[in-house]
């Protein structure tokens, strides 16, 4: 489960829609290291923007292997666009709306809305979009020229199985 | 819509999916070598197109699958006489002129230039 950076898929539409969250936590060792005090400067303990767009490849990513009931092994194969405008940082909860917008047997392309929830003393402020992360998967057995991968989905492991069974999405048999 | 509309909508659309500047996209410049794009952007390009022009690209339209694996059409990194005339066939709006001096695999991407892209939209347009 380490490399998960998303916390609960709250919304699912197949072949069309997921929603997925993620709470930002000063216990999560890389934002004591991103970015540490430096001489006068204080710490700041920033999400690193890529973690970011890997939350949103995850989510986007689960989406269109949901469509194929995993069947598929679903790889981030391009950013088309990743734009951040806001930082996230701990207490925040970043939520990612991933849609399709084409999908063949060959791959997708996604296009993904990042919000930010801060809390407030009157608890969960409303969600503000921060930026926006566009992106193209490959189906990998669909695009290897002739090779071949082992017909166990690495792609979908462990982590993604635990992660959709705890947000209550049916797993294929 | 002109050719040249047509043009600058492919125009458009390498632009985006590629990231380079608009006077790269030239009707001679070659999609893979000139402008840079990988496999992954070839689906990019056709899903791009697919929204701008309201057409559908079916699998392997844009470039023939399989082609450049099998050795009927490939001998000793050449394409052979019958491989150029598969590709031909599939590929009615390329000029095969380049390939037909150097027939090596790696010359392949020859072929595949802006120009062509225009022509195959302008082709799908009209039978549509």
């Amino acid at each position: 489960m380490r490399w998960m950076w998303i916390d609960r898929v709250v919304e699912l539409v197949p072949r069309e829609k997921l929603v997925a969250i993620k709470h930002v936590s000063l216990a999560e060792e890389h934002l004591h290291d991103h970015f540490p005090a430096r001489g006068s400067r204080p710490a700041m303990p920033i999400m690193p923007a890529c973690l970011i767009v890997e939350g949103m490849a995850q989510s986007s990513g689960i989406l269109v292997g949901h469509a194929e009931d995993f069947r598929e092994k679903v790889v981030l194969a391009k950013v088309s666009k990743a734009e951040l405008d806001r930082e996230a940082v701990p207490g925040d909860t970043l939520r990612y709306t991933a849609t399709i917008q084409q999908m063949t047997d060959l791959g997708a392309s996604t296009r993904g809305m990042v919000e930010l929830i801060s809390p407030t003393a009157a608890g969960p402020a409303q969600p503000v979009q921060i930026g926006q992360i566009d992106l193209m998967f490959s189906h990998l057995d669909q695009n290897m020229g002739g090779a071949s991968f082992p017909e166990h989905n690495f792609v979908f492991s462990e982590g993604f199985h635990t992660l959709l069974r705890t947000s209550g999405v049916e797993m294929p048999a | 819509m002109d050719r040249n509309e047509v043009f600058e909508k492919v125009r458009d659309v390498l632009v985006d999916a590629l990231a380079v500047d608009e006077d790269e996209v030239t009707p001679e410049a070659t999609i893979t070598g000139d402008l840079g794009a990988e496999s992954i952007d070839i689906l990019d390009i056709s899903f791009k197109l697919e929204q701008e022009f309201d057409f559908k690209i079916g699998q392997g339209e844009l470039f023939p699958e399989g082609v450049m694996q099998d050795p009927e059409y490939v001998q000793e990194g050449k394409v052979t006489d019958k491989g150029i005339a598969t590709l031909r066939e599939n590929l009615p709006h390329f000029n095969f002129d380049k390939l037909e001096e150097d027939r090596r695999v790696e010359a392949v991407g020859q072929i595949f230039t802006v120009e062509a892209l225009v022509n195959f939209c302008e082709h799908k347009l009209q039978t549509a």
